[in-house]
């Protein structure tokens, strides 16, 4: 395969393969690894195989936040490959580490990895989940987080496939006490399925914020949400997501389970139909005992004629007014995100805007 | 030289006439107030002369700077110098004013002067704010004119800049309405022009324009001195104002 394709391909998903940008990568190039680097003492970066090998502990963290329930999470459970990302008690890794999932020759990438957030400790990923512009197949990606008391993790995840790819992410998030977890995602390129509930539970005084961004292209089905579970006093959750359909099919889902009393959740899904496209917005709040904070706010249009009108009236034209409202749509300000975080965030979105005019 | 024409100009919207037969002749260095009761058609004559697609032009023309812009798009005729600023603009999210401001600047070649026109305005804390979002009236007017003084254009629609402006700041607005209009400069050397509309007339107080104009039913009934037109307007209203008029014609 050509080194070019895979390099710009890398690129469209963050991945810088710069020791001076990042403090790790990881690379798995269809159902091998391709290279793991590590460039940053308190942080852990393996194949998930070999951190298996080396930490006999492992196994109670394998399958402990995402359940084997479905014929994709058993297909994995028989064959994967992936990463363990940890960083040790009260580590410090604020550059982010980078890992990458390129799918280009098989039928079927399945992938387990795990993160671990020791005590006390901070960490900032960047997943890129990018395939060969040719590329035909699925990935069934089983990933798992652990964000241990007081300790803070930051997933941004960036997607960008090719039309004939199928994605079933299965995700789940265990946050103990005062722990925090913010998850970004962004999916603004073109793919045939993507099918993806990540779930967090939380335990006393957590925190999980869940931003997402995602565009839907004709033939497309983006059926994607969230779940929290709030499971102990003082914890909270924020679901906030930005669809458009431009031609394709998406599916908004979120959904807070109060568990105890004195928790908070807020959700919050708004669509965007250009030209033609399908919208569902599920927003569920669920409550299960008195004295609990539940909210949420969805809505679904298009693009105001006057708010074009009053944009050209600043002399831009047409297609500018609706880029840059487009582009207000998809900006979320998300809390405690690093500025290198943000920056991939906003290339992706640049990279779209074209698209979507 | 005429920097605007309207020759016959007939707007309607959904179907119905809101402006009719409207001629009017504005030269450089004018200002021109537009006085109307509710629904008389002010707004309208604004939008259909910035190119506003919602108001149909179904007769006359519109000539700019010598220029037929009868059916030209809106951002056309402002890289040509028009600006408005709107009486309730809309809001939108994500869309952050300084990017806006921006743009206007480099169309308006002001783009060092950003800083300086946001403090004017008292601007300055709402530059990162999502445009119009959560603004008081009073800010939203502040915006709307920090925009314009940006574009910098050659002809300025002002479109109710002193409703719901607080004392404090009607003198502010004041200022930098004759900024945009060079009325701080002698009579012969301005070479800006503009219309602006108002209701109460509160801002004449602090911006002298050159003629007034009183639209009535989608029609132009009085033209004259703008602060006789107010004085006449306060003593009689407007349709005894409007009889007036057309017992002199």
């Amino acid at each position: 395969m050509p080194e070019e394709i895979l390099k710009e391909r890398l690129e469209s998903v963050g991945i810088e393969m710069d020791p001076k940008k990042r403090s790790g990568s990881f690379l798995l190039l269809d159902q091998d690894v391709k290279s793991v680097a590590k460039f940053m003492e308190g942080l852990e970066i393996m194949p998930i195989k070999r951190a298996l090998e080396k930490y006999d502990w492992l196994e109670d963290y394998l399958w402990k936040a995402v359940k084997v329930k479905d014929e994709f999470t058993r297909e994995v459970e028989e064959d994967f490959n992936g990463y363990f990302i940890r960083a040790l008690p009260n580590a410090k890794v604020e550059i982010p580490v980078e890992a990458c999932l390129y799918l280009s020759k098989v039928k079927k990438q399945k992938v387990h990895n795990i993160v671990i957030a020791e005590e006390g400790s901070e960490i900032n990923i960047i997943s890129g989940c990018t395939s060969h512009p040719k590329a035909m197949g699925m990935h069934i990606g089983v990933s798992e987080f652990y964000v241990k008391k007081n300790a803070k993790l930051t997933f941004t995840m960036i997607h960008s496939w090719s039309e004939d790819i199928e994605v079933r992410p299965r995700s789940g998030v265990i946050v103990e006490e005062n722990g925090t977890y913010i998850s970004n995602y962004v999916l603004l390129t073109p793919a045939k399925l993507v099918q993806m509930y990540p779930t967090a539970y939380l335990k006393r005084n957590a925190t999980a914020v869940f931003s997402s961004i995602v565009v839907a292209f004709k033939n497309a089905t983006i059926d994607m949400g969230n779940k929290a579970v709030l499971m102990e006093k003082g914890s909270s959750a924020e679901i906030i997501s930005r669809t458009i359909s431009k031609g394709g099919r998406v599916i908004a889902r979120g959904h807070i389970v109060a568990e105890v009393p004195e928790v908070k959740g807020h959700l919050e899904c708004r669509g965007l139909i250009l030209d033609e496209g399908e919208i569902l917005a599920v927003p569920e709040l669920e409550a299960k005992c008195p004295n609990v904070d539940l909210s949420h706010e969805a809505a679904i249009g298009k693009i105001a004629e006057d708010e074009i009108f009053y944009l050209m009236s600043r002399g831009m034209t047409q297609d500018e007014a609706t880029a840059t409202i487009i582009r207000g749509f998809m900006e979320i300000d998300i809390k405690g995100i690093p500025p290198a975080l943000k920056r991939e965030i906003d290339k992706a979105i640049e990279l779209a805007e074209r698209e979507l005019l | 030289m005429d920097v605007l024409r309207l020759v016959n100009l007939g707007v309607e919207v959904d179907g119905k006439k809101i402006l009719e037969n409207v001629n009017l002749y504005i030269q450089k260095g004018q200002t021109f107030v537009l006085f109307g009761p509710n629904g008389s058609g002010k707004s309208s004559l604004l939008m259909s002369i910035i190119g506003n697609p919602k108001y149909k032009i179904y007769d006359g023309r519109i000539i700019f700077k010598g220029q037929d812009i009868t059916y030209a798009p809106t951002d056309e005729r402002v890289k040509m110098g028009m600006g408005i600023a709107f009486q309730n603009p809309p809001k939108i999210g994500g869309v952050k004013l300084i990017d806006v401001l921006k743009h206007c600047a480099k169309l308006g070649g002001t783009e060092d002067k950003i800083e300086e026109f946001a403090k004017l305005l008292g601007m300055e804390d709402f530059l990162h704010r999502d445009l119009n979002v959560g603004f008081s009236g009073g800010e939203v007017k502040r915006s709307e004119l920090l925009q314009l003084m940006l574009l910098n254009p050659d002809f300025v629609m002002l479109d109710e800049p002193d409703s719901g402006v607080d004392l404090e700041n009607i003198a502010i607005i004041g200022e930098a309405i004759n900024k945009l209009l060079e009325r701080d400069k002698p009579a012969e050397e301005r070479r800006k022009a503009g219309i602006i509309i108002t209701h109460t007339g509160h801002i004449l107080n602090y911006v002298d324009a050159d003629y007034g104009v009183i639209l009535y039913k989608g029609k132009i009934v009085c033209m004259g001195n703008p602060f006789d037109l107010l004085k006449d307007i306060s003593e009689f209203g407007y349709e005894g104002c409007v009889k007036r008029c057309l017992r002199r014609f």
